[in-house]
């Protein structure tokens, strides 16, 4: 009876413990354009992310008007002429951290991870894979990576008129303080 | 012993709860689709680019500036195409207005022009009342106003009368409500007020009411057509004047619009080519013109 008892108890604990996911609306994605005329940059602080620890399922989802510049007609450029927000208003990446098990949520540290899977934005999607890092500290959870995705892959045209000013390829960060658990 | 059997019972429904809940959301997706119509729901998205600089044609448009970027302006209006090839078509003639607009905050713009026609210096302001959004807070329209002062420094050409200075003073209120129905196409109507302190004759109103329509149908990207029309109401259209329609292509490239069109008027300030056109269309007296834009961001840099 005893023994019945704290299997259960433990059955409880354990999904507690492990069956989690781990989530945020608040992590920030960043990107960076640079050339000799002009860097560019843009902050998005609403990017939707789910880190599936049990299973190593990771996911991020994004919309493409919650990026901001400093100067407002980039924006504006950025969402009618580039990424064509109306028409293709998410970016989303679907993928998996590599041997998830090899990280410990418990204890804190630096886990350098491996992340591959498929990235979509303006309606193509494509593999990628990217390395960065899971930070524990005091059980708070914070993934990070830094990786370049080239415009052509995404059949983002930029006009021969402007082509100094805005890099072939561009460097995204991503930083997302995984504030909430279910 | 009862004790212990409601306490198992309890951890067993528990645990059950537990798997229940567990199946329910082990998809990884359905907890983002759950978060993307949270974020939808609760953030509100304004629309954005109704129409691609603050001026349509003539008139203006529902948009103001950034904060902090400077729109300089060159706008021409060439000779009626009716003057035929010794004129080359008006292109031997041109009305021309200078001017620089700046916007203050990313709502409230501030602008000056000078044109040649009746050697007329301008002023005005433009504020965002309303703004179109989704999402959270939802509103079908947006709507700027923009008040305008225009002084006239031609002379009289007249030795006998002496006129005061603020004869040569109008005022022009006007209130624009627009509507992005697609990404393609905006229109907007135009309620539009103007007082002269001087009319030319004593029977003529020294207040007039007009409406005007326009809008944009964008063909590519980066180009679009538009159209403006200015209706006189019945009883406050001057003697001899028509209405001013306009037809004009818009061409974005970067941080340049160019404006090409063809309207019935020369004028370039409100209270001008909305009371005081008097070509007609269906004669030939029609105007190619263009307006350009140079804006630059004055701001301070950040790093």
């Amino acid at each position: 009876m005893k023994k019945l008892l704290f299997s259960i108890t433990l059955l409880n604990c354990c999904n507690i413990v492990f069956a989690q996911k781990f989530y945020t609306k608040n992590g920030s994605i960043s990107f960076f354009s640079t050339t000799y005329v002009e860097n560019i940059q843009a902050d998005n602080n609403q990017v939707m992310s789910v880190l599936n620890a049990t299973t190593g399922e990771l996911q991020f989802s994004l919309f493409i008007k919650g990026f901001h510049f400093k100067k407002a007609l980039m924006e504006e450029h950025f969402n009618e002429n580039y990424l064509e927000s109306d028409q293709y208003p998410k970016a989303t990446f679907k993928g998996t951290i590599a041997d998830i098990n090899k990280i410990n949520f418990l204890k804190d540290g630096v886990y350098p991870i491996l992340v591959s899977g498929d990235l979509t934005m303006h309606g193509i999607t494509n593999k990628i894979s990217s390395k960065g890092s899971i930070t524990i500290k005091e059980g708070a959870i914070t993934g990070s990576s830094v990786f370049s995705v080239a415009l052509a892959d995404y059949k983002i045209v930029i006009p021969a008129i402007v082509e100094t000013k805005i890099s072939k390829t561009i460097e995204i960060k991503v930083n997302c303080l995984y504030d909430q658990k279910m | 012993m009862l004790q212990k059997k409601l306490i198992l019972f309890c951890c067993v429904f528990a645990s059950l709860n537990q798997c229940v809940k567990a199946q329910n959301t082990t998809d990884t997706t359905d907890l983002m689709d759950r978060l993307e119509i949270e974020t939808t729901n609760s953030t509100t998205e304004y629309a954005a680019a109704t129409f691609k600089t603050s001026r349509l044609i003539n008139g203006h448009t529902i948009e103001t500036l950034g904060k902090a970027v400077l729109d300089v302006k060159i706008s021409h209006r060439f000779g009626t195409l009716n003057n035929g090839a010794y004129q080359l078509f008006g292109l031997d003639n041109a009305t021309m207005r200078m001017g620089l607009d700046f916007g203050i905050t990313n709502n409230l713009m501030v602008g000056i022009g000078r044109s040649t026609y009746q050697k007329t210096f301008d002023a005005f302001f433009k504020v965002k009342i309303l703004r179109q959004s989704s999402g959270k807070k939802k509103m079908p329209v947006s709507i700027s106003y923009v008040p305008t002062i225009a002084i006239r420094t031609l002379d009289w050409g007249d030795s006998i009368n002496k006129y005061p200075f603020s004869s040569r003073v109008s005022y022009t209120h006007q209130l624009i409500i627009a509507r992005k129905f697609s990404e393609a196409l905006s229109l907007q109507i135009m309620p539009t007020f103007i007082h002269r302190n001087l009319s030319p004759l004593i029977a003529e109103p020294n207040d007039l009411l007009a409406i005007g329509i326009g809008g944009r149908q964008k063909l590519t990207k980066r180009t679009s057509f538009n159209l403006e029309y200015y209706y006189m109401l019945p009883g406050y259209k001057i003697k001899g004047t028509t209405n001013s329609l306009s037809v004009g292509f818009d061409i974005e490239t970067g941080g340049h619009v160019f404006q090409l069109h063809f309207t019935n008027t020369r004028a370039m300030t409100e209270k001008n080519f909305i009371s005081e056109t008097t070509g007609k269309w269906q004669k030939g007296d029609i105007l190619f013109g263009f307006n350009i834009s140079r804006v630059f961001n004055i701001g301070k840099k950040k790093s």
